[in-house]
């Protein structure tokens, strides 16, 4: 069964529409792109998936059901941005993510704070704006989910950090999984995905394997973006 | 071993190469095993199933084995392995000689260059 489908989905805020008759079937074993402009409803798309928004018509359906507390326990969330209380050290963070879901491995979250350097006594109001996307990245790839949406999971780190991370997806891979990474960052992704969905004012305009663009066009998905949304 | 990718070609065939090269040049000996597909994968930083793929070709090609539990193993047949150097060779030389070509050089001439070149080694 797919681990993400979306039919005829929409979502308009007042009048302005953030997706429109978006449909979108993710299989597990997939590691995704979720490419598109600013404002091309990247965001919107993966706030339905894990229902912190609904539809405003058409519907969206995680592992066959509707977006629910029991599809929350196998999707794991990558905010756009920080989501973690200041007063908590990012030990506390840990216990939290611990408290709330049942498949959190606290093991290879300890490993990946050695990784990268982390104190675990710091507390996250402390932490600049790179380390606390790194605590919230470990956090989120801690879980062992089905689904994990991760919404410019590299746009605030240095490149040594972002190669760990896209390190750590690939480590982290499951047949029975799937990813759907957003980002502006295509270069630095692209070999990491098996496929990408173009998304251009709430629409789906492309959704196609990597490889199969550069056998068929010849070019990476990084130079086929900028050619499709040129400005 | 450095992996770097180009833009113009799909990744598999150009990880089905590299590691062809790495067979014949023995950085994986015969019958040495592989590393595993997420090993691979994380060393060179691409997609576990592009991997897959590569090391699929690979197995047909017969440069590599696969033994149901225990992994993938590089082929003990030396012909194999000496089939392939060349292929990647001739390869080379085409595309070497295509660029003399380029430059108005004719064989005759490419020949002696080479042989110069080869003076100036020894």
């Amino acid at each position: 069964m797919s681990i993400l489908e979306c039919r005829a989905l929409s979502k308009s805020y007042g009048a302005k529409a953030a997706l429109s008759g978006v449909d979108l079937t993710i299989e597990p074993g997939r590691i995704v792109g979720l490419l598109g402009p600013n404002g091309s409803g990247k965001t919107t798309l993966i706030k339905l998936a894990n229902g912190l928004l609904t539809p405003t018509s058409g519907e969206i359906l995680i592992d066959g059901r509707k977006p629910s507390r029991a599809t929350k326990a196998i999707v794991s969330y990558l905010p756009d941005r920080s989501t973690l209380p200041g007063w908590m050290s990012i030990a506390q963070a840990l216990d939290y993510y611990g408290d709330f879901y049942a498949d959190f491995r606290r093991g290879v979250a300890e490993q990946m704070l050695m990784n990268l350097g982390l104190d675990r006594t710091q507390k996250i109001k402390t932490l600049s704006k790179g380390m606390r996307e790194k605590t919230q990245l470990i956090l989120t790839m801690s879980r062992e989910a089905k689904l994990y949406l991760l919404d410019e999971p590299i746009g605030g780190v240095d490149p040594a950090t972002r190669d760990y991370i896209l390190r750590t997806i690939i480590s982290n891979y499951s047949e029975d999984a799937a990813v759907i990474i957003s980002t502006h960052l295509i270069a630095d992704v692209e070999q990491v995905l098996d496929e990408v969905v173009f998304l251009r004012e709430g629409q789906v305009m492309l959704h196609e394997s990597v490889e199969q663009i550069r056998d068929e066009k010849g070019k990476s998905v990084d130079e086929l973006f900028r050619e499709v949304f040129r400005c | 071993m450095e992996w770097n990718f180009r833009n113009d070609q799909p990744i598999y065939s150009q990880l089905t190469q590299r590691l062809t090269e790495a067979i014949v040049s023995g950085i994986y000996a015969p019958g040495e095993k592989l590393p595993s597909v997420r090993d691979l994968a994380v060393e060179a930083g691409v997609n576990p199933n592009t991997v897959q793929r590569a090391l699929s070709e690979l197995e047909r090609e017969g440069l590599v084995f696969s033994q149901r539990t225990a992994g993938r193993f590089v082929t003990e047949s030396e012909n194999m392995i000496v089939n392939a150097k060349l292929r990647i060779a001739d390869e080379r030389v085409g595309t070497f000689l295509r660029s003399m070509k380029t430059l108005g050089c004719n064989k005759q001439e490419v020949i002696s260059l080479i042989e110069g070149a080869k003076e100036e080694e020894e």
